[in-house]
């Protein structure tokens, strides 16, 4: 029986070295911006070398469009080939239900736990000692970007962290240019808000409130320095009436913006406008303040099937996403990093070599996403973006439903 | 032209640019080239007229990977459409007809719930829709889709064609029955034969239902038979760089097309047939 | 005898009890099994996926202390009453304007009529486009030398709402004008010569004569109205997705946001339970009215 079972396992595992089979995977992803396409197309090409086919499911309008989409077809049991999600706690009942693949072969077979830096990233795709997932990027939500022609126009250097840049905002003012450039939806006035609270509440508080759910933490006179330094972002981004982040992000690229808190995926748009990092825009992690970057990002799932040509193909591009080259060049083109710390990155550029340097000194985070559960994540973002956008809600009774919320978080 | 006549076509009139103002914003944006929108206001009429946003729209608009425009989802919404249209339509007919001229107990029951239906939210409904269609085999085939639409079609469809049922002198029915008519030769024979206008009327809604829909055709689809407007939630959503207002106004008024058509060749027998149908209850 | 009858009960109308069969079907399983399977998980702690963990009422104490929960009820509530009466009223206003034996008449209805085929999701984009204070009406009165005209229902908190009821009118009114012409269409030449003789004015006529004949167009235009207000979704996230903050949220976005974004299956049962309520307390009466009435005429 054992016998059998190597030879098959042999067998199987030479059809997929020689990529015997052609399979049609679809995939399901919500990267329709211009650098996330690019990098998408990377990860198509590397697949597609192999002879089977990249079958593409994007559905723009981020994930709450996508998600009962992808979980729709999982649980009606006619999945899609693979999936993005975010890693972490968003796809555990998935898993628990028996519903995602199992990865642990190839990755041990490759050798996944001592490529990926930092090892947290496949941690949070292992659950009871197995892999469900390939993360393929690191993306840190906590930096700020600056338009140097907007500076340019109000006649003032380009700050070097946050206290400088609030000082410099009246000046922008004059000039007729919106200090901060900021998104209406949701999520994004929270990652301002995770940005200043590492910034300006420091790492203890930050991992105080987010991971270990300290509500006396979020109760704190620190985190109230927090909420004020929000309440000037809000002032701040008066005027800035835009919806998406890359519409935001545009606004800072044509220098009609000061600057922009996002994360480092923004790159992306700069590259696409063929902007140059320290030339046209400077891009500052931590707000210039605290060197220090959370180590969120994307990872691919792969649904169950009973189909074996569809599980070896879905190893295949699993493998593939992992690989060395197809890494440097999905990362370059979505500005994020790479997930493992054994490539060439020497064609990056100024704010990804910052982010990689921060990386290699370990100075890193948990993300808000591998932390919180998705139902607390959300009320802390309609929480925020209430917060942002109504200057009748003062500070205190902010944080006083921010601790509520914290206090009930599971 | 008397001062009655003045005023009702003084109102009329300013009425009617309240509901042309977005058209007119609509069909100049997209003749636009993106620098003027930038500079111009929305309601400036065109400098240099470009097509430029509509070829972009229909052939080359980019959604991830697939740089295909609308025109990918454009024969899936045809495909979903016609049985869609005509499965819900010819079921609710014969419901409406059954609710009419054959009452049996507990027919006043259904017809409230069914109507109850009509208030219910779609997203609570879309996870047991789910679990249903794979039971039934149905899930992700374009079957399990028409289904969906018959379902959620057929509220206000039972609602309109049994009001219009009822309407039909009753004598015509008794005088069949006496014929030895039975339920199908009535319907055939009697009923179809004279609901040209309400069926016109069901049409329309179902067309325009149907062809607008975006998350039944998403969810319970695979991206092979996607219909456009999922495109065009692309197209619209994904910003590169830019939001590429003229391309997304391009797409929306090529996406509205069918429905438009519709209505401006049947306008008038909408009209009749609601007038037949729908207001006798 | 009586053994007899039985048979013969549940035989009569045979083939008009197979016809409805999908509208029974669709009836129980889907509106009243779907319903009681959405009401039951409520109760439950699902999350990601439904589970049975019971927890009670737990689900219902948190949405009524969310305060999210409360301005898309606020909202709902504004969005609905206004989109009634002006819908009614509009409806009504033109098809009647339009009864007047006028010239052009298939134009004037064909504009009113249009925005209809269009869907939600454009019309919320199309006035977020013409509300947008840069580009918009703003700008336009602004160049015309007014520089303090100030016009941005999108982006003031407090008027939101007003900016998404102007778009839902916008595409809705045309349909309720078609019912309300097709109803006067109805009624009959002699009554309008009766009321001309016995010198009664025109407005009094529509008022207390028209109108009430035209019952049964106002309930079919009732249910399709409100039928309407209570799904209100797609049009509230294209053309401000809740914004700005939560100021113009609904109630069926806060159900599709905690199902699918917050992933809290039992959260989003809770609130679309409340809703199926509200429902129920509206159309019970209505059905009773209905039907009830129905039966003594027969």
């Amino acid at each position: 029986m054992k016998l059998i079972k190597t030879l098959l396992a042999s067998t199987a595992a030479l059809a997929f070295s020689t990529s015997a089979f052609a399979t049609d995977l679809e995939v399901t992803h919500w990267w329709t911006s211009g650098g996330e396409a690019a990098a998408v197309a990377e990860f198509a090409k590397a697949f597609n070398e192999g002879g089977d086919k990249w079958v593409d499911g994007a559905i723009a309008g981020s994930g709450g469009v996508a998600r009962p989409i992808i979980i729709s077809r999982i649980i009606g049991g006619d999945p899609m080939g693979a999936t993005q999600l975010n890693h972490g706690r968003q796809a555990e009942e998935l898993v628990e239900a028996g519903l995602m693949l199992d990865l642990t072969d190839i990755a041990e077979k490759e050798g996944w736990k001592d490529v990926v830096n930092p090892v947290r990233l496949l941690n949070a795709c292992t659950l009871d000692g197995k892999v469900y997932c390939v993360p393929v990027n690191i993306h840190s939500p906590q930096w700020i970007w600056l338009s140097h022609a907007a500076y340019e126009k109000a006649g003032v250097p380009v700050p070097a962290n946050w206290s400088e840049y609030v000082a410099s905002a009246p000046k922008l003012r004059e000039a007729g240019v919106v200090p901060l450039a900021m998104g209406q939806q949701s999520w994004q006035t929270q990652l301002a808000f995770d940005t200043l609270l590492v910034a300006v509440g420091g790492t203890e508080l930050f991992t105080n409130i987010l991971s270990n759910k300290d509500a006396a933490a979020a109760g704190s006179a620190e985190a109230t320095k927090v909420f004020d330094a929000f309440a000037t972002a809000r002032e701040l981004a008066q005027g800035a009436n835009v919806q998406d982040w890359n519409q935001a992000t545009n606004m800072v690229i044509t220098g009609k913006a000061g600057g922009q808190i996002m994360g480092d995926w923004a790159q992306g748009e700069f590259q696409v406008a063929n902007q140059v990092a320290g030339k046209d825009y400077t891009c500052l992690p931590g707000l210039g303040v605290n060197d220090i970057i959370a180590t969120g990002g994307d990872a691919f799932y792969f649904p169950k099937t009973d189909d074996p040509e569809i599980t070896a193909a879905q190893k295949r591009m699993a493998s593939s996403m992992i690989r060395k080259d197809v890494q440097v060049a999905f990362n370059l083109k979505k500005g994020s990093l790479p997930i493992r710390g054994d490539v060439d990155l020497s064609a990056a550029n100024d704010c990804m070599k910052k982010g990689l340097k921060i990386l290699a000194a370990g100075n890193v985070l948990p993300d808000g996403v591998n932390v919180l559960s998705a139902d607390t994540a959300g009320q802390i973002q309609d929480l925020m973006s209430e917060f942002f956008n109504n200057t009748n809600i003062t500070v205190a009774d902010a944080q006083s439903r921010y601790v509520d919320i914290i206090k009930n978080a599971d | 032209m008397s001062g009655r006549n003045i005023m009702i076509y003084g109102t009329l009139f300013v009425v009617s640019i309240y509901y042309l103002l977005p058209l007119y914003v609509m069909v100049i944006t997209s003749l636009k080239g993106m620098p003027e929108i930038r500079l111009g206001n929305v309601f400036a009429l065109p400098v240099e007229i470009t097509f430029e946003p509509w070829v972009k729209a229909w052939s080359s608009a980019c959604t991830g990977l697939n740089c295909d425009g609308l025109s990918r989802g454009f024969l899936n919404s045809v495909r979903i459409l016609v049985p869609s249209v005509l499965i819900s339509i010819l079921i609710a007919s014969v419901n409406g007809y059954a609710l009419a001229n054959w009452r049996f107990k507990g027919a006043d029951l259904f017809f409230t719930i069914l109507i109850f239906g009509a208030f219910i939210p779609y997203q609570v409904m879309i996870y047991p829709i789910v679990i249903i269609l794979r039971e039934l085999g149905l899930y992700t085939k374009l079957g399990g889709l028409v289904m969906v639409h018959t379902i959620f079609g057929m509220p206000i469809l039972t609602l309109l064609f049994r009001n219009y049922f009822t309407s039909i002198p009753e004598e015509l029915f008794k005088a069949a029955r006496v014929d030895g008519a039975g339920f199908w030769g009535i319907y055939f024979k009697i009923m179809l034969p004279m609901s040209l206008p309400i069926f016109v009327v069901a049409i329309i809604l179902q067309v325009t239902g149907i062809w607008n829909d975006f998350l039944f055709g998403v969810i319970y689809t695979k991206p092979d038979n996607y219909p456009m407007t999922v495109q065009l939630n692309n197209i619209v959503n994904s910003v590169q760089g830019v939001k590429e207002y003229n391309v997304n106004m391009a797409a929306t008024i090529l996406t509205g097309l069918v429905p438009l058509i519709v209505y401006f060749i049947s306008g008038k027998l909408f009209v009749r047939g609601i007038a037949a149908g729908a207001v006798k209850g | 005898m009586v053994q007899n009858q039985r048979p013969v009960q549940l035989f009569r109308n045979m083939s008009a009890k197979i016809a409805a069969i999908p509208m029974v079907l669709t009836a129980m399983v889907i509106f009243v099994g779907c319903s009681a399977w959405t009401i039951f998980h409520s109760f439950t702690k699902s999350k990601l996926l439904p589970t049975t963990k019971w927890v009670g009422l737990d689900q219902y104490e948190r949405l009524w202390s969310q305060n999210r929960w409360l301005i898309s009820i606020e909202n709902l509530a504004i969005y609905g009453i206004f989109s009634l009466v002006f819908s009614l009223l509009i409806g009504f206003m033109l098809a009647a304007l339009l009864d007047q034996k006028i010239r052009f008449e298939n134009t004037f209805r064909t504009i009113f009529l249009y925005p209809f085929a269009l869907s939600f999701i454009v019309t919320g984009l199309v006035w977020q486009w013409v509300l947008n204070p840069e580009f918009g009406i703003q700008k336009i009165v602004r160049d015309m030398g007014f520089e303090t005209f100030t016009f941005d229902p999108l982006y003031n908190q407090e008027i939101v709402i007003y900016g998404v009821l102007f778009a839902g009118l916008w595409q809705g009114t045309g349909l309720i004008m078609c019912l309300m012409l097709a109803g006067l269409r109805g009624i009959d030449e002699d009554i309008w010569k009766a009321a001309r003789v016995d010198g009664i004015p025109m407005w009094k006529t529509y008022l207390l004569i028209v109108i009430p004949m035209m019952r049964p167009v106002f309930i079919t235009t009732l249910v399709i109205i409100a039928a309407g207000i209570v799904k209100v979704y797609d049009l509230v996230v294209a053309q401000t997705n809740g914004g700005p903050g939560i100021a113009s949220e609904v109630p069926a976005k806060y159900v599709y946001d905690y199902m699918f974004r917050n992933q809290n299956l039992g959260q989003g049962f809770a609130a679309s339970t409340m809703m199926l309520l509200t429902v129920l307390v509206v159309l019970i009466p209505w059905a009773y009215l209905e039907f009830g009435g129905k039966k003594k005429h027969v």
